[in-house]
Protein backbone atom coordinates (compact mmCIF):
# COMPACT_ATOMS: atom_id res chain seq x y z
CA UNK A 1 0.00 0.00 0.00
CA UNK A 2 1.27 3.41 -0.52
CA UNK A 3 1.79 5.51 2.03
CA UNK A 4 3.80 8.73 3.39
CA UNK A 5 7.34 8.66 4.52
CA UNK A 6 7.89 10.38 7.88
CA UNK A 7 9.12 13.20 6.30
CA UNK A 8 6.19 13.37 4.63
CA UNK A 9 3.67 13.17 7.92
CA UNK A 10 5.56 15.64 9.54
CA UNK A 11 5.86 18.07 6.78
CA UNK A 12 1.75 17.84 6.75
CA UNK A 13 2.05 17.90 10.51
CA UNK A 14 3.93 21.40 10.09
CA UNK A 15 1.40 22.87 7.92
CA UNK A 16 -1.54 23.34 10.49
CA UNK A 17 0.88 25.08 12.97
CA UNK A 18 -0.83 28.58 13.42
CA UNK A 19 1.34 31.55 12.96
CA UNK A 20 2.84 32.46 16.57
CA UNK A 21 2.38 29.48 18.33
CA UNK A 22 3.78 28.13 21.05
CA UNK A 23 4.67 24.41 20.17
CA UNK A 24 6.41 21.72 22.36
CA UNK A 25 7.96 18.63 19.90
CA UNK A 26 7.79 15.06 21.54
CA UNK A 27 10.99 13.82 21.48
CA UNK A 28 12.20 11.59 18.36
CA UNK A 29 10.01 11.78 15.24
CA UNK A 30 7.87 14.53 16.41
CA UNK A 31 11.13 16.56 16.55
CA UNK A 32 10.99 16.15 12.65
CA UNK A 33 8.09 18.58 12.29
CA UNK A 34 10.39 21.70 13.06
CA UNK A 35 11.83 21.37 9.64
CA UNK A 36 8.87 21.95 7.66
CA UNK A 37 7.28 25.32 8.99
CA UNK A 38 6.00 27.43 6.55
CA UNK A 39 8.46 30.17 5.06
CA UNK A 40 7.31 33.42 6.82
CA UNK A 41 5.43 31.98 9.68
CA UNK A 42 7.21 32.29 13.14
CA UNK A 43 6.66 29.11 15.87
CA UNK A 44 8.50 29.55 19.03
CA UNK A 45 9.54 25.81 20.24
CA UNK A 46 9.90 24.67 23.84
CA UNK A 47 11.95 22.53 25.70
CA UNK A 48 10.74 20.69 28.12
CA UNK A 49 14.34 20.99 30.58
CA UNK A 50 13.92 24.86 30.05
CA UNK A 51 14.22 26.48 27.18
CA UNK A 52 11.36 28.63 24.53
CA UNK A 53 13.01 29.74 21.09
CA UNK A 54 15.05 26.89 20.34
CA UNK A 55 16.77 26.21 17.16
CA UNK A 56 17.75 23.41 15.22
CA UNK A 57 20.91 21.46 15.92
CA UNK A 58 24.14 22.92 15.64
CA UNK A 59 27.38 21.98 13.39
CA UNK A 60 29.33 18.88 14.36
CA UNK A 61 31.92 20.21 16.99
CA UNK A 62 29.98 23.05 17.66
CA UNK A 63 27.60 21.74 20.44
CA UNK A 64 27.47 22.88 23.60
CA UNK A 65 25.68 20.24 25.74
CA UNK A 66 23.88 22.93 28.48
CA UNK A 67 21.80 23.78 25.42
CA UNK A 68 19.86 20.83 24.72
CA UNK A 69 16.57 19.80 23.73
CA UNK A 70 14.47 17.43 26.19
CA UNK A 71 15.98 13.78 23.80
CA UNK A 72 19.42 15.28 25.39
CA UNK A 73 20.25 16.47 21.70
CA UNK A 74 22.52 19.18 20.92
CA UNK A 75 20.02 22.17 19.88
CA UNK A 76 20.84 26.27 20.02
CA UNK A 77 18.99 29.50 21.14
CA UNK A 78 17.03 31.67 18.35
CA UNK A 79 17.29 35.49 18.99
CA UNK A 80 14.67 36.14 21.59
CA UNK A 81 15.30 32.77 23.32
CA UNK A 82 14.79 32.54 27.02
CA UNK A 83 16.16 30.38 29.87
CA UNK A 84 14.00 29.23 32.93
CA UNK A 85 13.77 26.32 35.53
CA UNK A 86 11.79 23.13 35.44
CA UNK A 87 8.85 24.55 37.67
CA UNK A 88 8.24 27.53 34.86
CA UNK A 89 8.85 25.17 32.08
CA UNK A 90 5.96 22.89 32.97
CA UNK A 91 3.40 25.90 34.09
CA UNK A 92 3.63 26.94 30.81
CA UNK A 93 2.88 22.99 29.86
CA UNK A 94 0.38 22.80 32.55
CA UNK A 95 -0.99 26.22 32.76
CA UNK A 96 -2.42 25.87 29.26
CA UNK A 97 0.18 27.86 27.74
CA UNK A 98 1.70 25.80 24.71
CA UNK A 99 -0.85 25.83 21.96
CA UNK A 100 0.01 22.48 20.62
CA UNK A 101 2.05 19.62 21.31
CA UNK A 102 2.84 16.80 18.91
CA UNK A 103 3.85 13.38 20.40
CA UNK A 104 4.43 10.22 19.18
CA UNK A 105 1.86 7.03 19.65
CA UNK A 106 1.95 3.61 20.25
CA UNK A 107 -2.62 4.13 19.72
CA UNK A 108 -4.29 6.92 19.64
CA UNK A 109 -8.45 5.24 21.08
CA UNK A 110 -11.70 7.15 19.03
CA UNK A 111 -11.89 8.59 22.40
CA UNK A 112 -8.76 10.24 22.27
CA UNK A 113 -6.74 8.48 24.64
CA UNK A 114 -3.31 7.84 23.84
CA UNK A 115 -0.92 5.17 25.05
CA UNK A 116 2.85 6.18 23.72
CA UNK A 117 5.19 5.54 27.34
CA UNK A 118 5.26 2.01 27.60
CA UNK A 119 4.27 -1.02 25.65
CA UNK A 120 2.74 -3.59 28.72
CA UNK A 121 4.44 -3.91 31.86
CA UNK A 122 7.66 -4.64 30.42
CA UNK A 123 11.18 -3.09 31.03
CA UNK A 124 12.11 -0.10 32.98
CA UNK A 125 9.38 2.26 32.89
CA UNK A 126 10.01 5.49 31.91
CA UNK A 127 7.23 8.63 31.64
CA UNK A 128 8.84 11.39 31.03
CA UNK A 129 7.05 15.05 30.14
CA UNK A 130 4.43 13.45 27.97
CA UNK A 131 1.61 12.99 30.68
CA UNK A 132 2.03 16.59 31.09
CA UNK A 133 1.90 17.49 27.66
CA UNK A 134 -0.95 15.69 26.69
CA UNK A 135 -3.25 17.57 29.56
CA UNK A 136 -1.68 20.74 29.77
CA UNK A 137 -1.01 21.86 26.15
CA UNK A 138 -4.20 23.40 24.48
CA UNK A 139 -4.14 21.02 21.68
CA UNK A 140 -2.74 17.85 21.09
CA UNK A 141 -1.53 16.17 18.01
CA UNK A 142 -0.13 12.52 17.01
CA UNK A 143 2.21 11.72 13.94
CA UNK A 144 2.75 7.85 13.08
CA UNK A 145 2.64 5.14 10.71
CA UNK A 146 -1.22 4.15 10.57
CA UNK A 147 0.04 0.71 11.65
CA UNK A 148 2.73 -0.79 13.82
CA UNK A 149 5.93 -2.31 12.37
CA UNK A 150 3.78 -6.15 12.13
CA UNK A 151 0.59 -4.37 10.69
CA UNK A 152 -1.65 -4.45 13.90
CA UNK A 153 -3.88 -0.90 13.74
CA UNK A 154 -2.61 1.84 16.01
CA UNK A 155 -6.00 4.10 15.60
CA UNK A 156 -8.21 1.73 17.79
CA UNK A 157 -11.80 1.66 19.56
CA UNK A 158 -9.35 1.13 22.78
CA UNK A 159 -6.00 1.34 23.72
CA UNK A 160 -4.60 -1.82 25.01
CA UNK A 161 -1.35 -0.43 26.29
CA UNK A 162 -1.36 1.97 29.27
CA UNK A 163 -2.41 5.37 29.14
CA UNK A 164 -0.49 8.64 28.60
CA UNK A 165 -3.86 10.67 29.07
CA UNK A 166 -7.25 10.69 28.64
CA UNK A 167 -9.35 12.37 26.08
CA UNK A 168 -6.56 14.27 25.08
CA UNK A 169 -5.73 13.81 20.91
CA UNK A 170 -7.50 15.68 18.82
CA UNK A 171 -6.00 14.87 15.29
CA UNK A 172 -3.69 12.01 14.08
CA UNK A 173 -1.77 12.31 11.06
CA UNK A 174 -0.37 9.26 9.66
CA UNK A 175 1.20 7.61 6.89
CA UNK A 176 -2.19 7.51 5.24
CA UNK A 177 -4.81 10.04 6.39
CA UNK A 178 -5.54 13.05 8.83
CA UNK A 179 -7.99 11.73 11.49
CA UNK A 180 -9.87 13.97 13.53
CA UNK A 181 -11.35 12.79 17.33
CA UNK A 182 -14.35 14.52 17.49
CA UNK A 183 -17.64 13.45 20.21
CA UNK A 184 -15.59 10.19 21.01
CA UNK A 185 -15.08 8.72 16.79
CA UNK A 186 -12.70 8.86 14.55
CA UNK A 187 -13.91 11.71 11.58
CA UNK A 188 -11.62 11.21 8.24
CA UNK A 189 -10.33 14.93 6.81
CA UNK A 190 -7.84 13.64 4.53
CA UNK A 191 -6.59 10.50 2.76
CA UNK A 192 -3.63 9.54 0.05
CA UNK A 193 -6.17 9.41 -3.03
CA UNK A 194 -3.99 5.83 -3.97
CA UNK A 195 -5.55 4.42 -0.72
CA UNK A 196 -9.27 3.40 -0.79
CA UNK A 197 -11.56 3.79 1.85
CA UNK A 198 -12.05 0.28 2.29
CA UNK A 199 -8.27 -0.46 2.20
CA UNK A 200 -7.93 2.61 4.62
CA UNK A 201 -10.42 1.29 7.19
CA UNK A 202 -9.49 -2.33 7.10
CA UNK A 203 -6.12 -1.34 8.17
CA UNK A 204 -7.91 0.67 10.94
CA UNK A 205 -9.15 -0.81 14.47
CA UNK A 206 -11.90 1.21 15.16
CA UNK A 207 -14.75 2.82 12.64
CA UNK A 208 -13.53 5.94 10.53
CA UNK A 209 -16.54 8.13 9.77
CA UNK A 210 -16.65 10.30 7.12
CA UNK A 211 -18.22 14.12 6.50
CA UNK A 212 -18.65 16.26 3.43
CA UNK A 213 -15.40 17.89 3.59
CA UNK A 214 -13.10 14.83 3.06
CA UNK A 215 -9.93 16.02 1.17
CA UNK A 216 -7.20 14.42 -0.49
CA UNK A 217 -3.78 13.98 1.80
CA UNK A 218 -1.02 15.45 -0.54
CA UNK A 219 2.40 16.64 0.29
CA UNK A 220 5.14 17.79 -2.15
CA UNK A 221 7.12 15.51 -4.10
CA UNK A 222 10.39 14.29 -3.06
CA UNK A 223 9.29 14.13 1.00
CA UNK B 1 28.40 35.66 56.75
CA UNK B 2 30.91 33.40 54.89
CA UNK B 3 29.20 30.02 53.01
CA UNK B 4 32.28 29.12 50.96
CA UNK B 5 33.69 25.50 51.70
CA UNK B 6 37.07 24.77 50.82
CA UNK B 7 36.55 21.85 49.19
CA UNK B 8 34.22 19.34 47.28
CA UNK B 9 35.48 16.36 50.03
CA UNK B 10 34.24 18.84 52.96
CA UNK B 11 31.01 19.80 51.31
CA UNK B 12 29.47 16.28 50.84
CA UNK B 13 31.47 15.05 54.52
CA UNK B 14 27.67 15.34 56.22
CA UNK B 15 26.03 13.76 54.30
CA UNK B 16 24.39 10.47 56.00
CA UNK B 17 23.18 7.47 55.04
CA UNK B 18 19.60 7.53 53.89
CA UNK B 19 19.45 11.00 53.33
CA UNK B 20 17.09 12.33 50.51
CA UNK B 21 19.44 14.13 48.14
CA UNK B 22 18.28 15.63 45.71
CA UNK B 23 20.41 16.00 42.67
CA UNK B 24 20.41 19.02 40.18
CA UNK B 25 20.46 18.37 36.36
CA UNK B 26 18.68 17.11 33.21
CA UNK B 27 20.52 14.52 30.85
CA UNK B 28 24.61 15.89 31.47
CA UNK B 29 23.32 19.77 32.00
CA UNK B 30 24.32 21.06 35.06
CA UNK B 31 24.77 17.70 37.28
CA UNK B 32 27.46 18.68 39.65
CA UNK B 33 29.86 16.08 38.74
CA UNK B 34 32.95 17.00 41.09
CA UNK B 35 30.53 16.48 44.57
CA UNK B 36 28.83 13.44 43.19
CA UNK B 37 32.42 12.37 42.56
CA UNK B 38 33.73 13.09 46.23
CA UNK B 39 30.54 11.93 47.35
CA UNK B 40 31.23 8.66 45.65
CA UNK B 41 34.87 8.77 46.85
CA UNK B 42 33.90 8.97 50.72
CA UNK B 43 31.72 6.24 50.45
CA UNK B 44 34.22 3.80 49.55
CA UNK B 45 36.63 5.03 51.67
CA UNK B 46 34.23 5.11 54.65
CA UNK B 47 31.13 3.03 53.68
CA UNK B 48 29.36 5.82 53.84
CA UNK B 49 26.87 7.36 53.07
CA UNK B 50 24.61 4.46 52.05
CA UNK B 51 21.11 3.76 51.63
CA UNK B 52 20.16 7.27 49.78
CA UNK B 53 17.12 7.94 48.09
CA UNK B 54 18.29 10.22 45.03
CA UNK B 55 15.74 12.57 43.47
CA UNK B 56 17.00 13.46 39.30
CA UNK B 57 14.98 13.90 36.50
CA UNK B 58 17.02 10.58 35.04
CA UNK B 59 18.85 7.76 36.81
CA UNK B 60 22.38 7.93 34.91
CA UNK B 61 24.29 7.86 32.04
CA UNK B 62 27.23 5.45 31.44
CA UNK B 63 29.55 5.27 34.49
CA UNK B 64 29.78 8.61 36.00
CA UNK B 65 28.03 10.90 38.05
CA UNK B 66 24.69 9.58 39.51
CA UNK B 67 25.31 6.14 37.48
CA UNK B 68 29.15 6.09 39.55
CA UNK B 69 26.80 6.36 42.59
CA UNK B 70 24.78 3.17 41.66
CA UNK B 71 27.26 1.19 40.63
CA UNK B 72 29.08 2.13 43.73
CA UNK B 73 25.75 0.68 45.75
CA UNK B 74 24.88 3.89 47.52
CA UNK B 75 21.64 4.43 46.15
CA UNK B 76 17.97 2.68 48.12
CA UNK B 77 16.03 4.38 45.67
CA UNK B 78 15.35 6.77 42.82
CA UNK B 79 12.57 9.10 42.45
CA UNK B 80 12.62 10.55 39.13
CA UNK B 81 10.85 10.94 35.32
CA UNK B 82 13.10 9.26 32.77
CA UNK B 83 15.25 6.37 34.17
CA UNK B 84 16.55 5.54 30.31
CA UNK B 85 19.05 7.34 28.95
CA UNK B 86 21.67 6.44 25.72
CA UNK B 87 23.87 4.26 28.26
CA UNK B 88 21.70 2.70 30.97
CA UNK B 89 23.25 0.28 32.08
CA UNK B 90 23.93 1.13 35.78
CA UNK B 91 20.50 2.16 36.87
CA UNK B 92 18.61 -0.88 34.68
CA UNK B 93 20.64 -3.54 36.38
CA UNK B 94 20.57 -2.69 39.64
CA UNK B 95 16.44 -2.17 38.87
CA UNK B 96 16.39 -5.19 37.16
CA UNK B 97 18.24 -7.30 40.53
CA UNK B 98 15.91 -5.55 42.33
CA UNK B 99 18.48 -3.67 44.72
CA UNK B 100 17.09 -0.18 43.68
CA UNK B 101 13.54 1.11 44.42
CA UNK B 102 11.90 3.16 41.57
CA UNK B 103 9.57 6.07 42.04
CA UNK B 104 8.32 6.92 38.93
CA UNK B 105 6.62 10.61 38.69
CA UNK B 106 5.80 12.43 35.51
CA UNK B 107 8.08 15.18 34.76
CA UNK B 108 5.62 18.38 35.13
CA UNK B 109 4.78 16.63 38.37
CA UNK B 110 8.33 15.68 39.78
CA UNK B 111 9.38 19.72 39.31
CA UNK B 112 5.69 20.81 41.11
CA UNK B 113 6.52 18.41 43.87
CA UNK B 114 10.03 20.09 44.77
CA UNK B 115 8.73 23.28 44.09
CA UNK B 116 5.87 22.60 46.34
CA UNK B 117 7.91 21.24 48.65
CA UNK B 118 10.71 24.38 48.84
CA UNK B 119 7.20 26.71 49.05
CA UNK B 120 5.58 24.99 52.31
CA UNK B 121 2.54 23.52 50.53
CA UNK B 122 1.76 19.75 51.73
CA UNK B 123 0.05 18.87 48.33
CA UNK B 124 -1.45 20.41 45.33
CA UNK B 125 -4.19 19.05 42.43
CA UNK B 126 -3.11 18.36 39.00
CA UNK B 127 -4.52 16.95 35.48
CA UNK B 128 -1.44 15.09 34.88
CA UNK B 129 -1.48 11.26 35.07
CA UNK B 130 -5.38 11.14 35.37
CA UNK B 131 -6.56 7.55 34.60
CA UNK B 132 -3.38 6.36 33.71
CA UNK B 133 -1.71 3.82 36.15
CA UNK B 134 0.60 6.55 38.10
CA UNK B 135 -2.53 7.83 39.55
CA UNK B 136 -2.96 4.45 41.51
CA UNK B 137 -3.38 5.53 44.76
CA UNK B 138 -3.72 9.08 44.47
CA UNK B 139 -7.09 10.85 45.69
CA UNK B 140 -8.75 12.13 42.87
CA UNK B 141 -10.92 15.01 43.00
CA UNK B 142 -13.07 16.83 40.31
CA UNK B 143 -13.26 20.90 40.01
CA UNK B 144 -14.91 22.80 37.93
CA UNK B 145 -15.80 19.38 36.00
CA UNK B 146 -12.41 18.31 35.42
CA UNK B 147 -10.74 15.14 37.87
CA UNK B 148 -7.33 16.40 39.64
CA UNK B 149 -5.08 14.14 41.35
CA UNK B 150 -3.80 15.04 44.43
CA UNK B 151 -0.08 14.59 44.52
CA UNK B 152 2.23 15.43 47.72
CA UNK B 153 5.17 17.89 48.57
CA UNK B 154 8.64 16.36 48.28
CA UNK B 155 11.58 17.66 49.89
CA UNK B 156 15.07 16.60 50.64
CA UNK B 157 17.83 17.15 53.55
CA UNK B 158 20.13 17.82 51.22
CA UNK B 159 20.53 19.58 47.50
CA UNK B 160 23.76 19.14 45.06
CA UNK B 161 23.03 21.79 42.66
CA UNK B 162 26.02 22.99 39.91
CA UNK B 163 25.62 26.85 39.44
CA UNK B 164 28.26 29.24 37.24
CA UNK B 165 29.01 32.03 39.84
CA UNK B 166 27.98 31.80 43.42
CA UNK B 167 29.17 34.42 46.20
CA UNK B 168 29.66 33.89 49.85
CA UNK B 169 26.27 34.55 50.41
CA UNK B 170 25.28 32.05 48.74
CA UNK B 171 23.75 33.49 45.70
CA UNK B 172 23.82 31.39 41.97
CA UNK B 173 23.59 32.35 38.52
CA UNK B 174 23.40 29.25 36.36
CA UNK B 175 25.22 28.53 32.49
CA UNK B 176 22.62 28.10 30.10
CA UNK B 177 20.07 25.77 30.48
CA UNK B 178 22.06 23.90 33.29
CA UNK B 179 19.43 25.76 35.29
CA UNK B 180 16.60 23.30 35.04
CA UNK B 181 16.37 21.80 38.40
CA UNK B 182 18.91 23.66 40.58
CA UNK B 183 16.51 26.71 41.75
CA UNK B 184 13.82 24.31 42.72
CA UNK B 185 16.21 22.11 44.31
CA UNK B 186 17.52 24.76 46.60
CA UNK B 187 14.49 25.74 47.55
CA UNK B 188 13.50 22.00 49.00
CA UNK B 189 16.11 20.89 50.45
CA UNK B 190 16.96 21.62 54.26
CA UNK B 191 20.98 21.97 52.66
CA UNK B 192 21.74 23.12 49.57
CA UNK B 193 25.49 22.67 48.60
CA UNK B 194 26.25 24.93 45.25
CA UNK B 195 29.13 23.81 43.11
CA UNK B 196 30.35 27.43 41.38
CA UNK B 197 32.53 27.83 38.71
CA UNK B 198 33.68 31.06 40.19
CA UNK B 199 33.56 31.98 43.67
CA UNK B 200 32.70 36.02 43.80
CA UNK B 201 32.31 38.52 46.63
CA UNK B 202 29.08 39.67 47.95
CA UNK B 203 28.25 42.46 45.39
CA UNK B 204 29.95 41.53 42.01
CA UNK B 205 26.79 39.64 41.28
CA UNK B 206 24.46 42.02 40.34
CA UNK B 207 21.14 41.75 42.33
CA UNK B 208 18.92 41.38 39.50
CA UNK B 209 21.05 38.98 37.60
CA UNK B 210 20.79 36.62 40.50
CA UNK B 211 18.99 33.72 40.13
CA UNK B 212 18.63 31.51 43.25
CA UNK B 213 18.77 34.19 46.35
CA UNK B 214 21.38 32.82 49.27
CA UNK B 215 18.89 32.34 51.67
CA UNK B 216 17.95 28.99 49.77
CA UNK B 217 21.85 28.05 49.77
CA UNK B 218 23.72 26.75 52.67
CA UNK B 219 27.33 26.20 51.31
CA UNK B 220 29.40 26.84 48.16
CA UNK B 221 32.22 25.36 47.37
CA UNK B 222 34.50 26.84 44.23
CA UNK B 223 35.15 23.69 41.12
CA UNK B 224 37.29 25.93 38.67
CA UNK B 225 36.40 24.34 34.98
CA UNK B 226 34.00 22.13 35.86
CA UNK B 227 33.57 18.37 33.96
CA UNK B 228 30.09 18.63 31.90
CA UNK B 229 28.91 15.18 32.15
CA UNK B 230 27.94 14.25 28.73
CA UNK B 231 31.05 15.89 27.52
CA UNK B 232 32.26 13.46 29.92
CA UNK B 233 30.70 10.44 28.92
CA UNK B 234 31.25 11.46 24.79
CA UNK B 235 34.87 11.82 25.99
CA UNK B 236 34.91 8.31 27.39
CA UNK B 237 36.73 8.74 30.67
CA UNK B 238 34.80 7.34 33.77
CA UNK B 239 34.62 7.96 37.21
Amino acid sequence: MEKLSSAGIAWRAAQDIPDGAYVNLGIGFPEMVARFQPEGQHVTYHSENGILGMGPAPQEGEEDWDVINAGKKAVTLLPGASIFHHADSFAMVRGGHIDLAVLGAYEVAETGDLANWRIGSRGVPAVGGAMDMVTGARRVAVVTDHVTKTGAPKLVERCSNPLTGVGCVARVYTSLAVVDVADGRFVLREKLAAVSMEALQAVTGAKLHVERDLRELRVPEGL
Amino acid sequence: MDKSIDSVEAAVADIEDGAVVMIAGFGGSGIPVELLHALVARFRATGHPTGLTVVNNNAGTGAVGIAAMLDAGMIAKVICSFPRSSQPQAFQRRYEAGEVELELVPQGTLAERIRAGGAGIPAFYTATGVGTELAAGKPVETFDGRDYLRERWLKADVALVKGALGDRHGNLTYRLAARNFAPIMAMAATTTIAQVTRLVEPGEIEPEQVVTPGIFVQGVVEVPEPAQEEALIRSGEVA
